[in-house]
């Protein structure tokens, strides 16, 4: 409980740094290009360093960068990963979408009303423990072997997490607001969208980050374990030839897209919502 | 028929399943339209309380609120005693939002931030506000609803003297124009004196009234407060201790 609060207000806390730059040519921007700065020195100098211990093991095992490009790019050009990275890609959408919307409704539940929370706590705890594959073997005995036994397992995996979340963001929530609230008649709507919403925002943030990092992940095994296409069902083939340069291919073009989503939609979106803190 | 008659039998806060503290006990008074009633009293008397009943935050008492026109609990406005301003929206947003769906809202917002001396810094987030100025917002967002009664805990509290004697001022100042029934919470003399028209002395908890002293002026001019000052000093003095 105290980990997700505290995850919750790290996020809030560090995020809005980006976001102070009174003035263009102020501190915060030299920062913000000092740390771009740094990021691509870092990925640089890991390249260097697998490039190196590849080139010294000399191995089919570990490929080099410029042998792991080269599959990427032929893999794309016959169109085969953005294939099965748009089909990962669409259970990865659906499955956090699900998690997350009922994961909300779930946590706000449970963090307005004590006696849901009491009762279904122990549902919580049992869920958060039950491992992924167990999840994920359940839903394909019980639905089949078909792409709604897969969304539902990704998602029931997300779920008590998200749940969690939102349950302590809703009880960490200031009662002054809603009482300024009442005194001012704003209607239920109101109450949420201006007074609860931004008091959840960070805690929505640290779930879709977390969630969009669990998901995919767990959308991969999924895949392995029973579809016949995807990035995972990709990786499982791959490994059967021992091809691991393809492997690799496969593995680093997917964490550039979750990145790219990362970077382009969640990062931005969580700055905006945090454009107020001072 | 006064505007609101407030009666509270008794009121209890449970401290656990078997201990219960009551605030206030037998505690009866009126309001009529057009007064600024202070409730002085020691801190912890109940004054907070009392104000949270009339605003129906509280409801948990026995007694009864009464307003003449029943429509007039719809009209409330509160200035609590933190500003309570929601962070993420800026002064203007914060004074427009409980005008949704009036369509004159922002000309409204504009002009009480104007009235308060913050049409600068409409734009800027309370966060960025000093207190003083987070005070004035607030004070801006309950007249810009054009209450029909104005409940305030403490408003003040927590400023420097100087800031203070500043809000207490314009509050005064809009006060004289505006003529709204007003219920204002404080444990200072010389707050109560500036500003009541009637001061209402409570007991320390459990809390009744001790004292119900009508001032002659409204704090006009700096020789009113001063005679109000030294009336509510040999009113009170043996009757209760305001520390």
């Amino acid at each position: 409980m105290v980990l997700f609060s505290k995850l919750a207000v790290d996020e809030a806390e560090s995020l809005p740094l980006s976001s102070q730059a009174p003035t263009p040519g102020s501190r915060s921007i030299v920062n913000r290009h000092g740390r771009t700065g740094l990021l691509i020195l870092s990925i640089a100098a890991f390249i260097l360093v697998w490039a190196v211990v590849a080139f010294i093991a000399q191995s089919r095992a570990l490929p080099g960068p410029l042998a792991v490009l080269d599959r990427a790019i032929a893999e794309a050009a016959s169109g085969q990963l953005f294939y099965h990275m748009g089909v990962t890609l669409a259970r990865v959408a659906a499955s956090f979408v699900i998690a997350m919307a009922a994961g909300s409704v779930i946590g706000i539940a449970m963090g307005r009303h004590k006696t849901l929370d009491l009762f279904f706590d122990s549902w919580l705890i049992l869920f958060l423990n039950l491992p992924a594959l167990i999840t994920i073997i359940l839903c394909f005995v019980w639905f089949g072997l078909n792409e709604a036994a897969a969304v539902t397992a990704v998602a029931l995996n997300k779920i008590p997490n998200v749940a969690v979340t939102l349950r302590e963001g809703t009880q960490a929530m200031s009662r002054e607001y809603d009482e300024m609230a009442q005194v001012y008649r704003f209607s239920r709507w109101t109450t949420f969208r201006e007074v609860h919403l931004p008091q959840l925002a960070p805690y929505f943030a640290v779930a879709a980050r977390s969630g969009l990092a669990i998901v995919w992940k767990i959308v991969l095994v999924v895949e392995l374990l029973g579809l016949s296409n995807g990035v995972g069902f990709q990786l499982n083939t791959f490994f059967q030839l021992f091809d691991v340069a393809s492997i690799l291919a496969y593995a680093l073009s997917f964490i550039a897209v979750i990145l790219f989503v990362e970077a382009v939609f969640l990062g931005p979106w969580q700055r905006a919502a945090n454009r107020w803190r001072a | 028929m006064s505007a609101v008659e407030v009666r509270i039998g008794r009121k209890t806060f449970s401290q656990n399943s078997r201990q219960s503290h009551t605030a206030i006990s037998g505690v009866s008074f009126a309001l009529d339209e057009g007064e600024f009633v202070c409730l002085l009293g020691p801190s912890g008397s109940g004054k907070t309380t009392t104000l949270n009943i009339v605003a129906g935050l509280d409801t948990d008492f026995e007694g009864e609120v009464r307003f003449s026109d029943p429509q007039a609990r719809d009209g409330l406005a509160y200035v609590f005693q933190t500003p309570r301003l929601l962070p993420w929206r800026t002064l203007f947003e914060n004074v427009s939002l409980p005008l949704k769906g009036n369509p004159d809202a922002d000309s409204i917002a504009r002009s009480w931030l104007r009235r308060v001396g913050l049409q600068e810094f409409e734009h800027i987030f309370p966060g960025q506000a000093s207190l003083g100025m987070q005070r004035r917002a607030a004070l801006a967002r309950a007249f810009a609803t054009n209450p029909t009664m104005l409940l305030m805990d403490e408003p003040f509290v927590s400023l420097d003297e100087r800031s203070a004697a500043e809000v207490r001022e314009l509050l005064a100042e809009i006060w004289r124009t505006e003529r709204v029934l007003t219920l204002f919470v404080t444990h200072d003399i010389d707050e109560a004196s500036q500003l009541a028209t009637r001061v209402l002395v409570y007991s320390k908890a459990p809390a009744k009234i001790v004292a119900d002293i009508p001032l002659s002026a409204k704090g006009n001019a700096a020789g009113d407060a001063l005679r109000n000052a030294a009336l509510l000093r040999g009113k009170i003095e043996n009757l209760v201790s305001l520390s």
